[in-house]
């Protein structure tokens, strides 16, 4: 279970994908990094990711971690973005057997989890099929 | 010149069918949907709550407006299921946009009203000068008591507004409040579902409001409802947005666009703003558009807007409403909406 300081601290990416991009070697970085792990460059520009990808690959959950167990069975996919960058990430409001490889799919904000019944309410990104 | 520079709309994919609630509870739902002309809602997912809905409707909105969110000023949540009952929903959506910090933020809360309340203070603090860009959305994922008429009508759904004074959709012609001390319906602290006066949330309630509302800002400007292209009411079921239109002088047609709560249900503090959403769908550069809403305790907001011609570059810019509502549905039986709508819950 985490606590309110670690999922603040992750607000900015979890909420508005704001990941990192190296100005030498045009690497972007998700999260975003302290120096390039290329070119070991500090010089780093704040950028935001694409939010429309394709799904790479994908599982279903069926045992999950404690404060996932009311949303079991459920989908996790690699997504990689229009800009490159792959996140994993649950992909809802779709079926299982209707999830395929290829599949076109964009980020939608939602609840990822509650802390117990009195914690708080953690929100992110997850992924939907993008029918367009 | 002040008015509405961006709008969007968000509604879940799933549905139920009142047949499906009426075969659990043995009630006639032929005359559930004659009575109350519902034939369906939306339901939230589980991950789905005012917040997340807010921030793809918000979403929606800027697409349509064009701005950098870190010039919006306020953000401002209508709802009367806002997650928590300390802690603003107005952060995590101005957080999610980009708005933060410099924004004042406030959660508003009067039954169904809180949505245009949202709107009334984000485009008032616009017309002021406080603010540059101002933000009103108006979302709920409203409950039902098992086996409550509620049940058959109460849905989910979110509708933002952002307001400003460049390239403008609709320009702000007058605003109006009405509202009385009427206890109609309420939910006391600690209780899961609301409860409801019957048959009193009709004549000294919706009606009076709504009438009260709708002919004041019309005398105020010396307006007909024949002044109208589109009129928008609050929809808690089919019937009472027809029948208060009939009682004002207003014609079927002006109604119809904004009327989805046949196959949506009663959105709360989202149902009118969506009307609004998808009326300006439609709209034409220079459409008359009227938008009375109602919040049971009980009060009325009323808006006058005149369409622009910049309706016609940001209409596709965001998924249409009536999209959102028709495309895409996800039929649960009740067994699933009642663990969706934690009705049932599953062990520890």
């Amino acid at each position: 279970m985490s606590t309110p300081s670690r999922y603040w601290r992750e607000i900015p990416q979890r909420y508005r994908l704001e990941a990192n991009k190296c100005n030498r070697c045009e690497l972007t970085f998700f999260p975003p990094r302290l120096l390039c792990p290329e070119c070991k460059n500090r010089k780093l520009e704040k950028s935001k990711l694409t939010e429309k990808g394709k799904v790479i690959t994908y599982t279903i959950i069926r045992v999950p971690p404690a404060q996932f167990s009311d949303q079991a069975p459920y989908a996790v996919g690699i997504i990689e973005l229009e800009d490159g960058v792959r996140l994993t990430g649950q992909i809802v409001d779709c079926a299982f057997e209707d999830i395929k490889i290829g599949m076109k799919v964009k980020l939608e904000f939602r609840k990822l989890f509650e802390e117990g019944h009195a914690g708080i309410l953690c929100y992110g990104y997850k992924f939907v099929p993008h029918g367009e | 010149m002040e008015g509405i520079i961006g709008y969007g709309a968000y509604i879940p994919r799933n549905r139920i069918k009142v047949e499906e609630i009426a075969k659990v509870w043995g009630t006639d739902a032929p005359s559930y949907k004659r009575g109350l002309m519902l034939e369906e809602k939306s339901v939230p997912s589980p991950d789905q709550d005012t917040i997340t809905m807010s921030v793809e409707a918000s979403k929606n909105a800027l697409k349509r407006a064009k701005i950098d969110p870190a010039d919006i000023g306020a953000v401002y949540i209508g709802s009367e299921s806002h997650p928590y009952a300390v802690k603003p929903s107005g952060t995590v959506v101005a957080e999610a946009l980009g708005a933060t910090p410099e924004a004042h933020t406030a959660d508003f809360e009067f039954a169904c009203k809180a949505g245009t309340e949202s709107m009334f203070v984000a485009l008032n603090l616009v017309k002021a000068g406080v603010i540059k860009f101002g933000m009103g959305v108006g979302a709920d994922t409203s409950q039902g008591a098992p086996g409550d008429a509620l049940e058959y009508s109460a849905a989910a759904g979110a509708a933002a507004f952002i307001f400003g004074r460049d390239k403008i959709v609709a320009k702000i012609v007058d605003t109006y409040a009405y509202m009385t001390d009427t206890p109609d319906f309420w939910r006391r602290e600690y209780q899961y579902y609301p409860q409801h006066g019957g048959r009193f949330t009709g004549e000294p309630a919706y009606f009076k409001h709504v009438t009260g509302a709708a002919r004041g800002i019309m005398q105020n400007n010396d307006m007909k409802p024949e002044d109208f292209d589109y009129v928008i009411f609050h929809q808690p079921n089919g019937k009472f947005p027809l029948r208060v239109g009939k009682m004002l002088g207003f014609k079927k047609e002006q109604i119809e666009p904004g009327w989805l709560v046949n196959k949506l249900g009663n959105t709360y503090s989202g149902s009118s703003p969506l009307g609004l959403a998808a009326t300006l769908d439609i709209a034409k550069p220079g459409d008359m558009v009227l938008i009375v809403s109602y919040g049971s305790g009980a009060g009325s907001d009323a808006f006058i807007f005149k369409v622009t011609d910049h309706i016609e570059e940001v209409r596709n810019l965001a998924p249409l409403t009536r999209d959102l509502l028709d495309k895409n549905k996800n039929y649960l039986e009740y067994g699933e909406y009642a663990k969706f709508r934690r009705k049932i819950r599953k062990a520890d």
